[in-house]
């Protein structure tokens, strides 16, 4: 990266390096995004101004504009129809769509994890690719396939409305053993994770419990009412707010953490002081 | 000043009249300290200890050590009519409804931390420079043993709250004592009080806790300071520094002084950090629930080994007599603290085996002139480090974003290959640093500057050592392995003790057998001549220049 | 002072160690110093042995600490004041911010209050204190001989008096009862234990499981419909009947820590059936015990794309698409699995309790 200027194709192949290996690096979103862009998004720039789209629930213009914006940057891996594509080896390009409904479709790609960069075990959370209206209609679209669970109201995810010691519950019971405690995430087998749930909306953690992304089962409204799931959000919005009464959170990842600190801070700093007290004071 | 001392003097007077003090005084009261800072790492732990008792007997007036369920109605809203134990709410109360409540919970966890912090690196100062030796066997074992009760005081105090970690070691603790053969079971059943968790296990590990562990650190940490005081304190050798004398400040008043102040900055320092980080955040974790767990569910770092071997193990459960023994627990929670307390409280014994060795040792070691101990030491450590790693690998896969399969089979194997490679790299390198202290002996100082002779041959000038510097790198024992001796004696009967002592000549080999000796008188004289001569030449050909 | 370590530098080191070889013969040996000892190296004078002024900065600077830590004691008394953490209605629960600032206040104050009295102490030693370099003697811990064998003698002279060796029968019966007497102290113990109830093997064997117990949702018991469950689906369940046992007593929680189960639906499909095991799931409907089978963490982190079942605390991995077999991990073996049905009106139900112990291995299994 040190020299720009040397070879523009050198350079390509470093970002598809990049891309292919390391996609959490900060600048790896990045580049997914430019790449989305010109790929897809300046595509569909072409082919239909934004302005056009109404915001009417599922209306035919929006499933029209959708099926459009699905075929550019959607169907080369979940198909043309969203049905899913199967590789001759039996890996799955692309899982089927037909019947996940407009919250999968609004979870993945309205937090960024729809499109992928290149198949992968798991999506990353990262810049979103479409505009708002752009989501509704290829949700829209997807829905038109087959029923599913759909995009939930705004005062169901309504965290103020929630009982947060209920929430919590809940959440200890059935969540934090992959996304710990307070929703800071964890590893899974594997490689895979369970991500942050920090700075995700209210109405993207009730879509991801009701329609299982990646690697996260199902938690439909019948095991798990509404109600309770606004109790989860209550819960989660509660402790991203809540301040850490003792100081740095560190993480509020737990005794490595802690172990670390203690032997960093802790140690390193008496046995400066250590070797300080044991110095005379400057010499004549 | 004379107020102070007539004051003084009054105390003294009565005290000496009834149990002849100024006579131990007197022996006493400038009793030398030697300064280095290696020797404070003990005092950072008594220190912390001292923090850690004087904060934990506030939170016991507050903190209730029972099981009793209950539904929270305390101040912390966001877990208002859950569920919960009355240690937990109590805990919460401390919290939430005591100011400086926090602050002491926080300073008596970070200072836990920072106490078993102290004590390894105490343990690891004393490892490395021989410190351990005749006549300091009895100390070792006492630290050895206040370790042990350092890490027990430690895990019982982590499980006290009763929230949703502490909880979840204590099941792990279960499981490691189902383990154990013939007997786990009905262990478990005692421990619990019928199955597990019960409601008495906090009840029980409360008085253990506040009592009998501390109280045992209490003693043998007098123990430890009697004997040190006794002993007189070891030092590092040199120029007028010896075996037979020590060399230092006054006990009063500059040790007084000096070791007084650090206790406030030990005090100081704990204070701060639970100032500003937290700790330990237990109205985050939630009550203990035995259906629940959290991701990153570790034990605190100094249990981090023992949880990093659980983890590491391969699944192995043979079958005796019809009778399950999983060694896949057995090994990693019951055998391993055993196959490294053991070996380490015996190490003294063994090394002094090895060498031969049984005279009075109060010089210490320099870590690099003696390679073995020193390669076994920094083993340990790459041993230790790795299952420390192996404790947190799904907290480090979070942060590395690497598999944590990976990092387990890494470790898995590093165990194995890494711990002995570190030994053999860690003796090379001291062998090597040797080997450097012998140059500098013989040929003094490299200056940096490179002179070419006449002839075109380059070479660098040395400046010799000044008879301080010099006299500090000499001072050391020439290290000679054991010799066996003959098998049989001059009329050929066979010695009865040849084979004992041929196994201790090879251990003794182990030892020593390839250490850089320092130079002898003759040697390090040939060695000035030749400088000399160099130097002489050197002379002519800059006089020649000009 | 002076006068005695030019006296203890007198004394090479090469002489010391001579007369301590010949008592021992060692493998390691000290031979002649190939350099003589130059003796003790004194440091120069610090700047305040000799400047006036230096010394008397530095008595401002410790007075200075020691003055700014009286400060902020008091400090600390008034932000204990000051911060109040009680909220004004008791209803309300505290402000996690106000106790943060009480926090942070009263530790800040009293932290580097206590920090600049250590501080202020230890420079005063540093840079004021005249105390010299002294250098004390170290003699040899080893008693004299004559004083080792006239303790050794008066040992055997007690020792004699006792007649210890001679009468047998008092010694051998004093011993026989000191043997025993830990005993009683081992008995006394068995109590931690309860007196009544199954044996702790039976307690291990069976849980509240039973035929046609309907299964529910966990902290809300809400019974499962078969058909309400989706591919995909994760329920972390409980027998219907834990919510009748008693919040007080240990046996709600002991019993917490035994019946967990997960509900997991898969395409019946994806499911490999062990052998027996052909109508324990209902359309592909499967249920296992949350606790671990390595030492009894609750798992239930389940991955829907690769059925694995990972245990936090020691990463376990269990296939529940294949009977629960361990696939990674110290655990050795797989989680038990709970036979399911559906009642009449089509809900959940257990076919029977566990057909093996849940938990860790134990030694009677």
């Amino acid at each position: 990266m040190k020299s720009p200027s040397s070879r523009p194709a050198g350079r390509r192949s470093r970002l598809s390096r990049a891309l292919s290996s390391r996609r959490r690096h900060p600048l790896a979103a990045i580049a997914v995004l430019v790449a989305v862009l010109f790929t897809c998004g300046g595509a569909y720039a072409a082919l239909a101004p934004s302005a056009s789209v109404s915001t009417d629930a599922a209306s035919s213009t929006q499933i029209d504009d959708g099926k459009k914006l699905f075929a550019v940057g959607c169907a080369s891996c979940h198909g043309l129809g969203g049905e899913g594509i199967v590789k001759e080896d039996g890996t799955v390009l692309g899982p089927s769509l037909i019947g996940v409904g407009a919250a999968a479709v609004d979870f993945q790609v309205g937090t960024g994890r729809m499109p992928m960069a290149a198949p992968n075990a798991q999506a990353e959370r990262k810049p979103v690719a479409y505009n708002d209206e752009q989501i509704a209609a290829l949700s829209a679209y997807v829905a038109s396939l087959a029923p599913g669970p759909d995009v939930p109201d705004e005062e169901d995810v309504d965290p103020s409305a929630g009982d947060v010691a209920r929430g919590g519950e809940l959440f200890r019971a059935n969540c934090a053993q992959c996304h710990n405690t307070t929703g800071q995430g964890g590893a899974l087998s594997m490689g895979q994770y369970a991500p942050s749930l920090t700075g995700v909306s209210p109405k993207h953690i009730y879509e991801a419990m009701i329609t299982g992304p990646q690697a996260m089962p199902v938690f439909n409204d019948e095991t798990i009412p509404a109600q309770d799931k606004q109790d989860i959000i209550a819960f989660l919005k509660s402790v991203e707010e809540e301040p850490n009464p003792g100081g740095l959170g560190i993480g509020r990842a737990g005794p490595v953490a802690e172990g670390l600190w203690a032997w960093l801070i802790g140690i390193g700093v008496l046995i400066g002081m250590a070797t300080w007290i044991v110095t005379r004071s400057s010499k004549s | 000043m004379s107020a102070i001392v007539n004051g003084a003097g009054k105390v003294v007077d009565f005290v000496d009249e009834r149990i002849t003090a100024s006579n131990w005084l007197k022996r006493n009261i400038r009793k030398v300290f030697p300064d280095h800072w290696s020797f404070l790492l003990g005092e950072i732990a008594l220190f912390s200890f001292i923090l850690i008792l004087l904060s934990g007997v506030f939170l016991t007036l507050w903190f209730k050590p029972s099981m009793a369920h209950i539904v929270y109605d305390g101040a912390y809203t966001p877990l208002r009519g859950t569920g919960m134990s009355e240690a937990y709410a109590s805990t919460l109360e401390l919290s939430f409804e005591v100011r400086g409540g926090l602050l002491m919970r926080q300073v008596h966890h970070w200072g836990a931390l920072v106490f078993l912090a102290a004590m390894s690196a105490h343990m690891l100062r004393v490892f490395f420079t021989g410190a351990f030796r005749k006549p300091r066997e009895m100390n070792w074992l006492v630290g050895v043993t206040l370790l042990f009760l350092g890490v027990a005081t430690g895990f019982t105090g982590y499980s006290l709250p009763d929230d949703l970690l502490s909880g979840t070691g204590l099941r792990i603790i279960e499981g490691g004592m189902l383990a154990i053969p013939v007997v786990g079971t009905y262990l478990s059943w005692l421990l619990f009080g019928g199955e597990y968790p019960g409601d008495d296990i906090v009840s029980r590990l409360y008085p253990l806790h506040i009592l009998l562990f501390p109280g045992l650190i209490i003693l043998l940490v007098t123990v430890h300071l009697m004997l040190l005081w006794y002993q007189k304190h070891t030092h590092w050798g040199g120029s007028g520094k010896t075996n037979k004398n020590v060399v230092g400040a006054p006990f009063w008043p500059v040790y007084v002084f000096k070791a007084g102040g650090f206790q406030f900055i030990v005090f100081g320092v704990i204070i701060l950090m639970a100032a500003t980080i937290q700790i330990n955040p237990v109205w985050f974790w939630g009550p203990y629930d035995p259906a629940v767990v959290s991701a990153g569910t570790q034990p605190d770092w100094y249990v981090g080994f023992l949880d990093g071997a659980l983890r590491v193990m391969p699944p192995w459960e043979p079958e005796i007599f019809g009778y399950p023994l999983t060694l896949s627990v057995l090994i990693p929670a019951i055998i391993l603290p055993g196959l490294i307390l053991t070996p380490l409280a015996l190490y003294p014994w063994i090394e002094q085996y090895a060498t031969g060795d049984r005279r009075e040792h109060h010089v210490l070691d320099r870590p690099r002139n003696q390679p073995v101990r020193t390669g076994i030491g920094v083993a340990f450590i790459t041993f230790y480090l790795q299952l420390w790693i192996a404790g947190g690998n799904d907290f480090f896969a979070t942060v590395l974003d690497i598999p944590v399969n990976w990092i387990t089979r890494f470790i898995q194997f590093g165990l194995i290959v890494l711990t002995p490679l570190s030994f053999w790299v860690t003796k090379r390198i001291c062998i090597g640093l040797q080997r450097r202290d012998r140059d500098t002996l013989l040929h003094g100082r490299e200056t940096g500057v490179i002179m070419v002779s006449p002839s075109g041959e380059f070479s660098e000038l040395h400046e010799p050592l000044d008879p301080h510097s010099a006299y500090d790198l000499a001072f050391r024992e020439r290290q000679l392995p054991i010799d066996p001796g003959p098998a049989t004696d001059a009329n050929g009967v066979p010695n009865p003790s040849y084979k004992a002592n041929r196994r201790r000549a090879r251990l003794s080999r182990f030892y020593f057998g390839d250490v850089v000796q320092k130079p002898t008188a003759e040697e390090l004289e040939a060695a000035q001549h030749h400088e000399l001569e160099r130097g002489d030449r050197q002379q002519e050909l800059t006089s020649g220049q000009q | 002072m002076s006068a005695k370590s030019e006296d203890m530098n007198g004394h090479s080191s090469s002489e010391i160690v001579a007369s301590d070889r010949e008592s021992t013969p060692a493998s390691t040996s000290h031979e002649a110093d190939p350099i003589a000892d130059p003796g003790l190296h004194h440091p120069p004078p610090r700047l305040t042995d000799v400047d006036p002024k230096a010394e008397r900065r530095a008595e401002r600077q410790v007075a200075g600490m020691f003055s700014l830590a009286s400060i902020l004691l008091v400090l600390s008394i008034v932000a204990y004041i000051v911060f109040e953490i009680a909220p004004d209605d008791p209803d309300d629960g505290v402000s996690v911010g106000d106790v943060q600032i009480s926090n942070f206040t009263l530790g800040i104050t009293l932290g580097l209050a206590t920090l600049l009295i250590g501080l202020g102490a230890v420079q005063w030693a540093r840079a004021l204190m005249k105390s010299p370099e002294l250098v004390h003697e170290r003699h040899e811990l080893r008693s004299d001989d004559n004083i080792r064998e006239a303790a050794l003698a008066d040992f055997e002279t007690g020792t004699e008096e006792t007649g210890f060796g001679r009468r047998k029968m008092i010694r051998n019966s004093l011993l026989g009862s000191l043997a025993l007497l830990p005993l009683p102290a081992v008995v006394l113990l068995r109590d931690l234990g309860p007196a009544n109830g199954p044996s702790p093997v039976d307690a291990k064997e069976t849980t509240i499981w039973s035929e046609g117990v309907r299964v529910v949702t966990d902290v809300t018991f809400q019974p499962i419909r078969a058909a309400d469950l989706e591919l995909g689906q994760l329920v972390n369940a409980m027998p219907e009947t834990f919510e009748d046992l008693p919040d007080h007593g240990p046996e709600r929680i002991n019993a917490r820590a035994k019946v967990p189960v997960m509900v997991i639906r898969m395409a019946p499909e994806e499911l490999h059936v062990a052998e027996g095991r052909e109508n324990w799931h209902v359309d592909g409907i499967v249920a296992y015990s949350k606790i671990c089978t390595h030492v009894g963490c609750p798992i239930s982190l389940y991955e829907r794309t690769t059925h694995h079942m990972l245990c936090p605390c020691h990463q376990s991995t269990f296939d529940l698409a294949d009977a629960g077999k361990v696939i990674f991990g110290p655990a050795t073996r797989s989680l038990p699995q709970l036979p399911l049905a559906v009642d009449g009106e089509g809900y959940l139900i257990a076919q029977s309790d566990f057909h093996e112990p849940v938990g860790p291995t134990y030694w009677e299994r």
